[in-house]
Protein backbone atom coordinates (compact mmCIF):
# COMPACT_ATOMS: atom_id res chain seq x y z
CA UNK A 1 0.00 0.00 0.00
CA UNK A 2 1.61 3.28 -1.03
CA UNK A 3 0.28 6.69 0.95
CA UNK A 4 1.57 10.12 -0.14
CA UNK A 5 0.58 13.01 2.53
CA UNK A 6 0.24 16.42 1.63
CA UNK A 7 3.40 15.93 -0.87
CA UNK A 8 4.07 19.07 -2.86
CA UNK A 9 6.75 19.45 -5.76
CA UNK A 10 8.36 22.84 -6.32
CA UNK A 11 11.26 23.78 -9.06
CA UNK A 12 12.67 26.96 -9.96
CA UNK A 13 11.29 28.71 -12.38
CA UNK A 14 14.18 31.02 -13.60
CA UNK A 15 12.33 32.71 -16.77
CA UNK A 16 9.49 34.07 -14.08
CA UNK A 17 12.34 34.55 -11.36
CA UNK A 18 9.90 32.76 -8.96
CA UNK A 19 8.99 29.31 -7.98
CA UNK A 20 6.63 26.81 -10.02
CA UNK A 21 4.58 24.13 -8.27
CA UNK A 22 4.25 20.86 -10.43
CA UNK A 23 2.52 18.90 -7.12
CA UNK A 24 0.49 20.80 -4.93
CA UNK A 25 -0.20 19.52 -1.70
CA UNK A 26 -1.73 15.92 -2.87
CA UNK A 27 -2.57 13.50 -0.60
CA UNK A 28 -3.78 10.05 -1.54
CA UNK A 29 -3.87 6.00 -0.95
CA UNK A 30 -3.04 3.34 -3.56
CA UNK A 31 -4.70 -0.29 -2.38
CA UNK A 32 -3.77 -2.95 -3.89
CA UNK A 33 -5.20 -3.41 -7.64
CA UNK A 34 -5.52 -1.21 -10.67
CA UNK A 35 -5.33 2.29 -10.53
CA UNK A 36 -5.17 4.43 -13.82
CA UNK A 37 -3.32 7.91 -13.31
CA UNK A 38 -4.83 10.50 -16.43
CA UNK A 39 -4.93 13.81 -17.29
CA UNK A 40 -3.55 16.46 -19.62
CA UNK A 41 0.12 16.40 -20.93
CA UNK A 42 1.89 18.80 -18.06
CA UNK A 43 -0.43 18.05 -15.50
CA UNK A 44 2.19 16.20 -13.17
CA UNK A 45 1.56 12.75 -14.16
CA UNK A 46 5.09 11.98 -14.55
CA UNK A 47 6.47 14.11 -11.72
CA UNK A 48 4.26 12.07 -9.72
CA UNK A 49 5.60 8.56 -10.40
CA UNK A 50 9.35 10.03 -10.63
CA UNK A 51 8.44 11.13 -6.40
CA UNK A 52 6.89 7.81 -6.15
CA UNK A 53 10.21 6.13 -7.33
CA UNK A 54 12.37 8.43 -5.58
CA UNK A 55 13.75 9.85 -8.90
CA UNK A 56 13.18 13.44 -7.44
CA UNK A 57 12.44 14.56 -3.53
CA UNK A 58 9.29 15.72 -2.64
CA UNK A 59 9.71 19.56 -1.30
CA UNK A 60 7.12 19.18 0.87
CA UNK A 61 5.16 16.01 2.59
CA UNK A 62 5.76 12.10 3.13
CA UNK A 63 5.75 9.00 1.13
CA UNK A 64 4.96 6.05 2.70
CA UNK A 65 5.10 2.53 1.63
CA UNK A 66 3.37 -0.31 3.35
CA UNK A 67 3.79 1.98 6.33
CA UNK A 68 6.87 2.86 6.24
CA UNK A 69 8.17 6.53 5.71
CA UNK A 70 10.26 5.94 2.38
CA UNK A 71 10.49 9.86 1.41
CA UNK A 72 14.06 10.18 1.96
CA UNK A 73 14.89 6.99 0.80
CA UNK A 74 17.38 6.63 -2.68
CA UNK A 75 16.02 5.40 -5.81
CA UNK A 76 18.10 1.63 -5.14
CA UNK A 77 16.52 1.64 -2.17
CA UNK A 78 12.79 2.07 -2.76
CA UNK A 79 13.76 -0.57 -5.68
CA UNK A 80 14.74 -2.94 -3.02
CA UNK A 81 11.63 -1.81 -0.93
CA UNK A 82 9.54 -3.60 -3.85
CA UNK A 83 8.95 -0.25 -6.16
CA UNK A 84 9.26 -0.70 -9.79
CA UNK A 85 9.26 2.18 -12.33
CA UNK A 86 8.77 1.97 -16.09
CA UNK A 87 10.11 4.72 -18.18
CA UNK A 88 8.09 6.33 -20.68
CA UNK A 89 10.92 6.83 -22.54
CA UNK A 90 13.09 3.24 -21.68
CA UNK A 91 16.95 3.98 -21.73
CA UNK A 92 19.04 2.74 -24.34
CA UNK A 93 22.42 1.05 -23.01
CA UNK A 94 25.55 0.08 -25.70
CA UNK A 95 26.90 -3.18 -24.96
CA UNK A 96 24.40 -4.28 -22.46
CA UNK A 97 22.26 -7.18 -23.60
CA UNK A 98 18.35 -7.95 -23.03
CA UNK A 99 19.00 -10.39 -21.29
CA UNK A 100 21.77 -8.73 -19.23
CA UNK A 101 18.87 -6.06 -18.36
CA UNK A 102 16.15 -9.05 -17.45
CA UNK A 103 18.92 -10.90 -15.37
CA UNK A 104 19.79 -7.49 -13.14
CA UNK A 105 15.51 -7.09 -13.03
CA UNK A 106 15.28 -10.28 -11.93
CA UNK A 107 17.64 -9.89 -9.19
CA UNK A 108 19.42 -13.18 -9.91
CA UNK A 109 20.80 -15.53 -13.03
CA UNK A 110 17.70 -16.60 -15.04
CA UNK A 111 17.44 -19.39 -17.49
CA UNK A 112 16.58 -19.23 -20.97
CA UNK A 113 13.22 -20.39 -20.00
CA UNK A 114 12.48 -17.67 -18.00
CA UNK A 115 13.78 -15.27 -20.30
CA UNK A 116 11.44 -16.44 -23.02
CA UNK A 117 8.80 -16.08 -20.50
CA UNK A 118 9.01 -12.67 -19.71
CA UNK A 119 9.98 -11.77 -23.73
CA UNK A 120 6.41 -13.89 -24.71
CA UNK A 121 4.25 -11.72 -22.59
CA UNK A 122 5.54 -8.47 -24.17
CA UNK A 123 5.46 -11.02 -27.68
CA UNK A 124 8.64 -10.89 -28.30
CA UNK A 125 10.45 -13.82 -29.30
CA UNK A 126 13.46 -14.79 -26.78
CA UNK A 127 15.67 -16.25 -30.00
CA UNK A 128 15.37 -13.44 -31.88
CA UNK A 129 16.18 -10.97 -29.10
CA UNK A 130 17.68 -12.40 -26.00
CA UNK A 131 21.19 -11.86 -27.02
CA UNK A 132 20.68 -8.40 -28.65
CA UNK A 133 22.37 -4.92 -27.33
CA UNK A 134 19.74 -2.76 -25.94
CA UNK A 135 21.13 0.11 -28.57
CA UNK A 136 20.16 2.19 -31.04
CA UNK A 137 19.66 -0.66 -33.56
CA UNK A 138 16.54 -1.31 -31.24
CA UNK A 139 12.59 0.69 -32.52
CA UNK A 140 11.24 2.63 -29.91
CA UNK A 141 8.33 -0.53 -30.04
CA UNK A 142 11.06 -2.86 -29.19
CA UNK A 143 12.24 -0.84 -26.63
CA UNK A 144 8.83 -0.08 -24.56
CA UNK A 145 8.21 -4.07 -24.65
CA UNK A 146 11.25 -4.77 -23.02
CA UNK A 147 10.89 -2.43 -20.24
CA UNK A 148 7.26 -4.13 -19.35
CA UNK A 149 9.30 -6.99 -19.74
CA UNK A 150 11.65 -6.02 -17.41
CA UNK A 151 8.88 -4.84 -14.79
CA UNK A 152 7.70 -8.46 -15.04
CA UNK A 153 10.31 -9.83 -14.46
CA UNK A 154 10.98 -7.75 -10.85
CA UNK A 155 7.23 -9.33 -9.87
CA UNK A 156 7.07 -6.67 -7.03
CA UNK A 157 4.00 -5.07 -4.86
CA UNK A 158 4.30 -1.68 -6.18
CA UNK A 159 4.63 -1.26 -10.26
CA UNK A 160 4.35 1.99 -12.09
CA UNK A 161 4.16 2.09 -15.44
CA UNK A 162 4.44 5.55 -17.45
CA UNK A 163 2.36 5.83 -20.51
CA UNK A 164 2.96 1.83 -21.31
CA UNK A 165 0.59 2.24 -24.59
CA UNK A 166 3.03 4.76 -26.28
CA UNK A 167 4.08 3.14 -29.17
CA UNK A 168 2.83 0.03 -28.90
CA UNK A 169 0.75 -1.10 -31.52
CA UNK A 170 -3.01 -1.94 -31.85
CA UNK A 171 -2.57 -5.46 -32.49
CA UNK A 172 -0.88 -5.89 -29.27
CA UNK A 173 -2.31 -3.55 -27.44
CA UNK A 174 -4.87 -6.41 -25.89
CA UNK A 175 -2.12 -8.26 -24.78
CA UNK A 176 -0.56 -5.21 -23.21
CA UNK A 177 -3.84 -5.34 -21.18
CA UNK A 178 -3.33 -9.25 -20.39
CA UNK A 179 -0.05 -8.22 -18.98
CA UNK A 180 -0.99 -6.08 -16.68
CA UNK A 181 -3.51 -8.65 -15.35
CA UNK A 182 -0.84 -11.76 -15.32
CA UNK A 183 1.65 -9.08 -13.29
CA UNK A 184 -1.39 -8.43 -10.90
CA UNK A 185 -2.33 -12.21 -10.71
CA UNK A 186 0.95 -13.40 -9.90
CA UNK A 187 2.40 -10.68 -7.28
CA UNK A 188 -1.07 -9.20 -5.93
CA UNK A 189 -0.08 -5.89 -5.33
CA UNK A 190 -0.75 -2.44 -6.55
CA UNK A 191 -0.33 -1.61 -10.21
CA UNK A 192 -0.27 2.34 -11.52
CA UNK A 193 -0.82 3.16 -14.85
CA UNK A 194 -0.35 6.73 -16.49
CA UNK A 195 -2.27 6.35 -19.32
CA UNK A 196 -4.30 8.34 -21.66
CA UNK A 197 -6.28 5.47 -23.07
CA UNK A 198 -9.82 4.38 -22.47
CA UNK A 199 -9.21 1.00 -22.95
CA UNK A 200 -6.53 0.83 -20.04
CA UNK A 201 -8.41 3.14 -18.06
CA UNK A 202 -11.51 0.87 -18.06
CA UNK A 203 -9.42 -2.13 -16.48
CA UNK A 204 -8.99 0.11 -13.74
CA UNK A 205 -10.39 -0.38 -10.16
CA UNK A 206 -9.89 3.46 -9.60
CA UNK A 207 -9.10 6.56 -12.14
CA UNK A 208 -7.20 9.81 -11.02
CA UNK A 209 -7.48 12.79 -12.74
CA UNK A 210 -4.43 14.78 -12.38
CA UNK A 211 -4.34 18.37 -13.80
CA UNK A 212 -2.16 21.49 -12.88
CA UNK A 213 -0.44 19.41 -10.26
CA UNK A 214 -3.72 18.82 -8.41
CA UNK A 215 -6.12 15.83 -8.12
CA UNK A 216 -9.14 17.13 -9.87
CA UNK A 217 -11.20 13.84 -9.84
CA UNK A 218 -11.20 10.44 -8.51
CA UNK A 219 -12.93 6.87 -8.07
CA UNK A 220 -14.12 3.93 -9.85
CA UNK A 221 -14.41 4.04 -13.72
CA UNK A 222 -18.05 4.24 -13.37
CA UNK A 223 -17.50 7.41 -11.94
CA UNK A 224 -14.83 8.95 -13.72
CA UNK A 225 -14.93 7.93 -17.04
CA UNK A 226 -18.38 8.95 -18.45
CA UNK A 227 -16.68 13.09 -16.76
CA UNK A 228 -14.20 12.03 -18.73
CA UNK A 229 -15.47 10.91 -21.98
CA UNK A 230 -18.15 14.12 -21.39
CA UNK A 231 -15.23 16.89 -21.63
CA UNK A 232 -16.37 17.88 -18.14
CA UNK A 233 -13.00 17.01 -16.51
CA UNK A 234 -10.39 17.67 -17.00
CA UNK A 235 -10.13 20.58 -18.98
CA UNK A 236 -9.39 21.36 -21.93
CA UNK A 237 -8.92 18.23 -23.35
CA UNK A 238 -6.96 15.29 -22.26
CA UNK A 239 -4.48 14.90 -25.32
CA UNK A 240 -4.00 12.11 -28.19
CA UNK A 241 -1.20 9.86 -28.81
CA UNK A 242 -1.44 9.91 -32.68
CA UNK A 243 0.69 7.43 -33.21
CA UNK A 244 -1.55 4.53 -31.38
CA UNK A 245 -3.63 3.49 -33.77
CA UNK A 246 -6.79 3.24 -31.86
CA UNK A 247 -9.44 5.72 -30.59
CA UNK A 248 -8.02 7.86 -27.52
CA UNK A 249 -10.34 9.80 -25.51
CA UNK A 250 -10.16 12.76 -27.38
CA UNK A 251 -11.25 10.76 -30.63
CA UNK A 252 -14.35 10.41 -28.39
CA UNK A 253 -14.82 13.59 -27.36
CA UNK A 254 -14.53 15.12 -30.96
CA UNK B 1 58.48 -26.93 -21.00
CA UNK B 2 59.15 -25.52 -17.39
CA UNK B 3 56.04 -25.73 -14.96
CA UNK B 4 54.16 -22.07 -14.42
CA UNK B 5 54.40 -20.47 -11.64
CA UNK B 6 51.31 -19.33 -10.12
CA UNK B 7 52.24 -15.38 -11.43
CA UNK B 8 52.75 -16.85 -14.77
CA UNK B 9 49.46 -18.76 -15.19
CA UNK B 10 47.56 -15.39 -14.05
CA UNK B 11 49.08 -13.68 -16.32
CA UNK B 12 48.43 -16.31 -18.82
CA UNK B 13 45.05 -16.47 -18.22
CA UNK B 14 44.06 -12.85 -18.30
CA UNK B 15 46.05 -11.94 -21.71
CA UNK B 16 44.93 -14.73 -23.69
CA UNK B 17 42.28 -16.91 -21.62
CA UNK B 18 44.93 -19.83 -21.12
CA UNK B 19 44.36 -22.31 -18.17
CA UNK B 20 47.14 -24.56 -19.38
CA UNK B 21 49.71 -24.68 -21.63
CA UNK B 22 47.39 -23.89 -25.01
CA UNK B 23 47.10 -26.89 -27.64
CA UNK B 24 48.57 -26.07 -31.28
CA UNK B 25 51.47 -23.88 -32.11
CA UNK B 26 52.25 -21.76 -29.57
CA UNK B 27 55.45 -19.54 -28.59
CA UNK B 28 55.71 -18.08 -24.48
CA UNK B 29 58.32 -15.70 -24.13
CA UNK B 30 58.83 -15.23 -20.34
CA UNK B 31 61.58 -12.21 -19.39
CA UNK B 32 63.65 -12.08 -22.54
CA UNK B 33 63.64 -15.68 -22.92
CA UNK B 34 61.74 -18.68 -24.76
CA UNK B 35 59.67 -20.17 -22.22
CA UNK B 36 58.29 -22.88 -23.94
CA UNK B 37 57.52 -23.62 -27.53
CA UNK B 38 55.59 -26.36 -30.21
CA UNK B 39 55.35 -26.41 -34.13
CA UNK B 40 52.54 -28.39 -36.27
CA UNK B 41 52.77 -29.94 -39.46
CA UNK B 42 51.35 -26.30 -40.53
CA UNK B 43 52.59 -23.67 -38.48
CA UNK B 44 56.74 -23.18 -38.34
CA UNK B 45 57.94 -21.04 -35.13
CA UNK B 46 61.70 -20.15 -36.18
CA UNK B 47 63.66 -17.96 -33.71
CA UNK B 48 64.97 -14.47 -35.63
CA UNK B 49 68.83 -14.56 -36.29
CA UNK B 50 69.40 -11.18 -37.23
CA UNK B 51 67.06 -9.59 -33.89
CA UNK B 52 65.07 -10.93 -31.17
CA UNK B 53 62.05 -12.12 -32.06
CA UNK B 54 60.08 -15.22 -34.36
CA UNK B 55 58.96 -15.90 -37.59
CA UNK B 56 55.25 -17.91 -37.89
CA UNK B 57 54.87 -19.24 -41.08
CA UNK B 58 51.47 -21.02 -41.81
CA UNK B 59 51.39 -23.04 -45.10
CA UNK B 60 48.98 -22.37 -47.73
CA UNK B 61 45.56 -24.05 -46.96
CA UNK B 62 46.13 -24.25 -42.74
CA UNK B 63 42.35 -23.92 -41.57
CA UNK B 64 41.10 -24.09 -38.28
CA UNK B 65 44.34 -24.16 -36.32
CA UNK B 66 46.05 -21.22 -33.99
CA UNK B 67 48.97 -20.05 -33.29
CA UNK B 68 49.49 -18.28 -29.63
CA UNK B 69 51.98 -16.09 -29.03
CA UNK B 70 51.95 -14.63 -25.35
CA UNK B 71 54.92 -12.94 -23.96
CA UNK B 72 54.94 -12.60 -20.09
CA UNK B 73 57.44 -10.51 -17.77
CA UNK B 74 57.33 -10.95 -14.18
CA UNK B 75 60.59 -9.64 -13.49
CA UNK B 76 61.04 -5.57 -12.53
CA UNK B 77 63.33 -3.82 -15.21
CA UNK B 78 62.91 -5.69 -18.11
CA UNK B 79 62.87 -3.96 -20.94
CA UNK B 80 63.10 -5.30 -24.52
CA UNK B 81 61.91 -5.12 -28.34
CA UNK B 82 60.66 -7.38 -30.12
CA UNK B 83 60.04 -8.51 -33.61
CA UNK B 84 57.49 -11.06 -34.63
CA UNK B 85 56.15 -11.87 -38.37
CA UNK B 86 53.61 -13.69 -39.78
CA UNK B 87 53.97 -14.73 -42.99
CA UNK B 88 50.48 -16.31 -43.60
CA UNK B 89 50.41 -18.47 -46.87
CA UNK B 90 47.01 -18.86 -49.44
CA UNK B 91 43.77 -19.82 -48.63
CA UNK B 92 44.34 -19.96 -44.88
CA UNK B 93 41.85 -19.67 -41.87
CA UNK B 94 43.49 -19.43 -38.59
CA UNK B 95 43.23 -17.59 -35.58
CA UNK B 96 46.33 -15.80 -33.84
CA UNK B 97 46.53 -14.86 -29.93
CA UNK B 98 49.17 -12.73 -28.77
CA UNK B 99 49.54 -10.13 -26.06
CA UNK B 100 51.51 -9.35 -22.87
CA UNK B 101 51.21 -9.59 -19.57
CA UNK B 102 53.36 -7.63 -17.06
CA UNK B 103 54.12 -8.43 -13.74
CA UNK B 104 55.86 -6.19 -11.87
CA UNK B 105 56.73 -6.03 -8.22
CA UNK B 106 59.75 -4.01 -8.27
CA UNK B 107 60.69 -0.32 -8.11
CA UNK B 108 62.27 -0.38 -11.77
CA UNK B 109 59.83 -0.17 -14.94
CA UNK B 110 59.16 -2.96 -17.22
CA UNK B 111 58.84 -2.20 -20.76
CA UNK B 112 57.33 -4.67 -23.52
CA UNK B 113 57.61 -3.25 -27.17
CA UNK B 114 56.99 -5.59 -30.33
CA UNK B 115 56.49 -4.68 -34.01
CA UNK B 116 54.01 -7.60 -35.17
CA UNK B 117 54.34 -7.52 -39.01
CA UNK B 118 51.51 -9.90 -40.79
CA UNK B 119 51.44 -10.64 -44.73
CA UNK B 120 48.80 -12.01 -45.08
CA UNK B 121 48.15 -14.52 -48.71
CA UNK B 122 45.58 -14.57 -51.00
CA UNK B 123 42.07 -15.52 -49.55
CA UNK B 124 43.20 -16.20 -46.04
CA UNK B 125 40.76 -15.37 -43.47
CA UNK B 126 42.99 -14.16 -39.93
CA UNK B 127 41.12 -13.42 -36.64
CA UNK B 128 44.01 -11.93 -34.31
CA UNK B 129 43.37 -11.16 -30.74
CA UNK B 130 45.62 -9.31 -28.71
CA UNK B 131 45.65 -8.44 -24.79
CA UNK B 132 46.89 -6.38 -22.86
CA UNK B 133 47.09 -6.72 -19.10
CA UNK B 134 49.47 -5.70 -15.66
CA UNK B 135 49.71 -6.43 -12.28
CA UNK B 136 51.37 -6.00 -9.39
CA UNK B 137 52.30 -4.46 -6.67
CA UNK B 138 55.35 -2.25 -7.44
CA UNK B 139 56.21 1.55 -8.04
CA UNK B 140 57.70 0.62 -11.07
CA UNK B 141 56.08 1.75 -14.31
CA UNK B 142 54.61 -0.96 -16.85
CA UNK B 143 54.63 0.48 -20.32
CA UNK B 144 53.37 -1.08 -23.48
CA UNK B 145 54.33 0.11 -27.17
CA UNK B 146 52.88 -2.50 -29.50
CA UNK B 147 52.99 -1.83 -33.42
CA UNK B 148 51.10 -3.66 -35.74
CA UNK B 149 52.45 -3.70 -39.35
CA UNK B 150 49.33 -5.84 -41.90
CA UNK B 151 49.70 -5.91 -45.27
CA UNK B 152 46.58 -7.77 -47.14
CA UNK B 153 46.75 -9.70 -50.25
CA UNK B 154 43.82 -9.74 -53.02
CA UNK B 155 40.48 -11.06 -50.95
CA UNK B 156 41.93 -11.47 -47.65
CA UNK B 157 40.06 -10.32 -44.24
CA UNK B 158 41.75 -9.40 -40.78
CA UNK B 159 39.86 -8.84 -38.04
CA UNK B 160 42.05 -7.84 -34.97
CA UNK B 161 40.76 -7.08 -32.03
CA UNK B 162 42.86 -5.26 -29.08
CA UNK B 163 42.08 -5.07 -25.53
CA UNK B 164 43.71 -3.40 -22.69
CA UNK B 165 41.77 -3.13 -19.79
CA UNK B 166 44.17 -2.63 -16.79
CA UNK B 167 47.38 -2.46 -14.93
CA UNK B 168 49.13 -0.84 -17.93
CA UNK B 169 50.45 2.75 -16.85
CA UNK B 170 51.91 4.00 -20.49
CA UNK B 171 50.97 2.73 -23.67
CA UNK B 172 51.65 4.03 -27.62
CA UNK B 173 49.66 1.37 -30.07
CA UNK B 174 50.70 1.79 -33.84
CA UNK B 175 48.45 0.12 -36.34
CA UNK B 176 49.46 0.32 -40.16
CA UNK B 177 47.08 -1.59 -42.49
CA UNK B 178 47.75 -1.72 -46.64
CA UNK B 179 44.54 -3.37 -48.18
CA UNK B 180 44.56 -4.60 -51.92
CA UNK B 181 41.44 -5.86 -54.05
CA UNK B 182 38.96 -6.94 -52.25
CA UNK B 183 40.53 -7.20 -49.02
CA UNK B 184 39.54 -6.21 -45.76
CA UNK B 185 40.03 -5.58 -42.66
CA UNK B 186 37.97 -4.97 -38.96
CA UNK B 187 39.83 -3.33 -36.08
CA UNK B 188 38.09 -3.32 -32.96
CA UNK B 189 39.94 -2.31 -29.65
CA UNK B 190 39.13 -1.56 -25.95
CA UNK B 191 40.77 0.31 -23.79
CA UNK B 192 40.32 1.03 -20.22
CA UNK B 193 42.73 3.38 -18.55
CA UNK B 194 42.79 4.59 -14.71
CA UNK B 195 44.79 6.67 -11.57
CA UNK B 196 47.32 8.42 -13.56
CA UNK B 197 47.73 6.12 -17.15
CA UNK B 198 48.43 7.23 -20.75
CA UNK B 199 47.45 5.67 -23.72
CA UNK B 200 47.70 6.85 -27.26
CA UNK B 201 46.67 4.58 -30.00
CA UNK B 202 47.34 5.17 -33.90
CA UNK B 203 45.58 4.02 -36.52
CA UNK B 204 46.38 4.34 -40.36
CA UNK B 205 44.68 1.96 -42.95
CA UNK B 206 45.59 2.54 -46.75
CA UNK B 207 43.01 1.20 -48.79
CA UNK B 208 44.69 0.72 -52.31
CA UNK B 209 42.56 -1.85 -53.59
CA UNK B 210 39.74 -1.66 -55.32
CA UNK B 211 36.87 -3.02 -53.02
CA UNK B 212 39.16 -2.48 -50.28
CA UNK B 213 37.68 -1.82 -46.87
CA UNK B 214 38.08 -1.04 -43.21
CA UNK B 215 36.58 -0.89 -40.13
CA UNK B 216 37.83 0.65 -37.13
CA UNK B 217 35.77 0.72 -34.24
CA UNK B 218 37.24 2.03 -30.47
CA UNK B 219 35.98 1.57 -27.46
CA UNK B 220 37.20 3.27 -24.20
CA UNK B 221 36.23 3.97 -20.99
CA UNK B 222 38.82 6.91 -19.02
CA UNK B 223 38.97 7.04 -15.44
CA UNK B 224 40.41 9.40 -12.58
CA UNK B 225 43.40 11.47 -14.02
CA UNK B 226 43.98 9.33 -17.04
CA UNK B 227 44.52 10.14 -20.32
CA UNK B 228 43.51 8.81 -24.05
CA UNK B 229 44.26 9.86 -27.71
CA UNK B 230 42.38 8.35 -30.62
CA UNK B 231 44.05 8.71 -33.58
CA UNK B 232 43.16 7.08 -36.88
CA UNK B 233 43.93 7.75 -40.63
CA UNK B 234 42.03 6.33 -43.37
CA UNK B 235 43.12 6.46 -47.05
CA UNK B 236 41.12 5.72 -49.61
CA UNK B 237 42.38 5.90 -53.07
CA UNK B 238 40.54 3.49 -54.99
CA UNK B 239 36.73 2.74 -54.96
CA UNK B 240 36.86 1.35 -51.51
CA UNK B 241 34.92 1.54 -47.96
CA UNK B 242 36.37 3.01 -44.88
CA UNK B 243 34.85 3.40 -41.68
CA UNK B 244 36.29 4.95 -38.27
CA UNK B 245 34.46 4.86 -34.69
CA UNK B 246 35.56 6.26 -31.14
CA UNK B 247 32.77 6.37 -28.77
CA UNK B 248 34.58 7.20 -25.48
CA UNK B 249 33.14 7.23 -22.02
CA UNK B 250 34.89 9.77 -19.45
CA UNK B 251 34.86 9.85 -15.96
CA UNK B 252 36.06 11.90 -13.07
CA UNK B 253 39.21 14.29 -14.24
CA UNK B 254 40.28 12.18 -17.13
CA UNK B 255 41.43 13.71 -21.00
CA UNK B 256 39.70 12.20 -23.95
CA UNK B 257 41.28 13.30 -27.43
CA UNK B 258 40.34 12.14 -30.76
CA UNK B 259 41.52 13.18 -33.67
CA UNK B 260 40.14 11.19 -37.00
CA UNK B 261 41.45 12.11 -40.09
CA UNK B 262 40.03 10.84 -44.08
CA UNK B 263 41.58 11.10 -46.55
CA UNK B 264 39.84 10.19 -49.99
CA UNK B 265 42.44 10.60 -53.48
CA UNK B 266 39.19 8.65 -55.49
CA UNK B 267 35.88 9.31 -56.50
CA UNK B 268 34.67 6.26 -55.24
CA UNK B 269 36.07 6.22 -52.02
CA UNK B 270 33.26 6.06 -49.62
CA UNK B 271 35.04 7.10 -46.08
CA UNK B 272 32.98 7.76 -42.89
CA UNK B 273 34.34 9.16 -39.10
CA UNK B 274 31.99 8.76 -36.25
CA UNK B 275 33.41 10.19 -32.77
CA UNK B 276 31.71 10.47 -29.69
CA UNK B 277 32.85 11.52 -25.71
CA UNK B 278 30.63 11.55 -23.03
CA UNK B 279 30.29 10.84 -19.99
CA UNK B 280 27.33 7.83 -19.04
CA UNK B 281 24.40 9.07 -19.43
CA UNK B 282 22.44 9.92 -15.87
CA UNK B 283 19.29 8.28 -17.21
CA UNK B 284 20.98 5.15 -17.31
CA UNK B 285 22.38 4.94 -13.99
CA UNK B 286 18.69 5.72 -12.77
CA UNK B 287 16.89 3.30 -14.80
CA UNK B 288 19.51 0.41 -13.27
CA UNK B 289 18.69 2.20 -9.99
CA UNK B 290 15.32 1.21 -10.37
CA UNK B 291 16.29 -2.23 -10.92
CA UNK B 292 18.22 -2.76 -7.29
CA UNK B 293 21.21 -1.61 -8.36
CA UNK B 294 23.43 0.95 -6.10
CA UNK B 295 24.57 4.16 -8.44
CA UNK B 296 28.52 1.94 -8.17
CA UNK B 297 26.79 -1.25 -8.88
CA UNK B 298 24.93 0.06 -11.90
CA UNK B 299 28.24 2.17 -13.26
CA UNK B 300 29.84 -0.99 -12.87
CA UNK B 301 27.38 -3.01 -15.32
CA UNK B 302 27.45 -0.32 -17.80
CA UNK B 303 31.29 0.13 -18.38
CA UNK B 304 31.66 -3.72 -18.43
CA UNK B 305 28.82 -3.67 -20.98
CA UNK B 306 30.16 -1.24 -23.06
CA UNK B 307 33.83 -3.05 -23.35
CA UNK B 308 32.19 -6.48 -23.46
Amino acid sequence: MLELRNVSYLVDDSDAGSQKEIIKDISLTIEDGFVAITGPNGGGKSTLAKLIAGIITPTGGQILFNGEDITNLSVTERAKKGVTYAFQQPVRFKGLTVKDLLTIAAGKNVSFNEVCGFLSEVGLCAKDYIDREVNASLSGGELKRIEIAMAIARKTPLTLFDEPEAGIDLWSFQNLIHVFENIHNKSGGSIIIISHQERILNIADRIIVLANGEIKDSGTKEEVLPKLLAGAAPSPAIPTDSSLGCPTLLNKMQ
Amino acid sequence: MAELTAIQKTLLENIADLHEVPTGAYNIRSNGGMLGRNTTANIDIVTKSDKPGIDIIIKPGTKNQSVHIPVLITETGIKEMVYNEFFIGEDCDVVIVAGCGIHNGGDQDSEHSGIHTFHVGKNSKVKYVEKHYGTGEGTGERVMNPSTEIYMEEGSHLEMETIQIEGINSTERKTYAKVEDGASIVIKEKIMTHDYQVATTNFKAELVGADSSADIVSRSVAKNHSKQTFKSNIIGSNACKGHSECDAIIMDEAIVEAIPELTAANIDASLIHEAAIGKIAGEQLIKLMTLGLTEEEAEEQIINGFLK
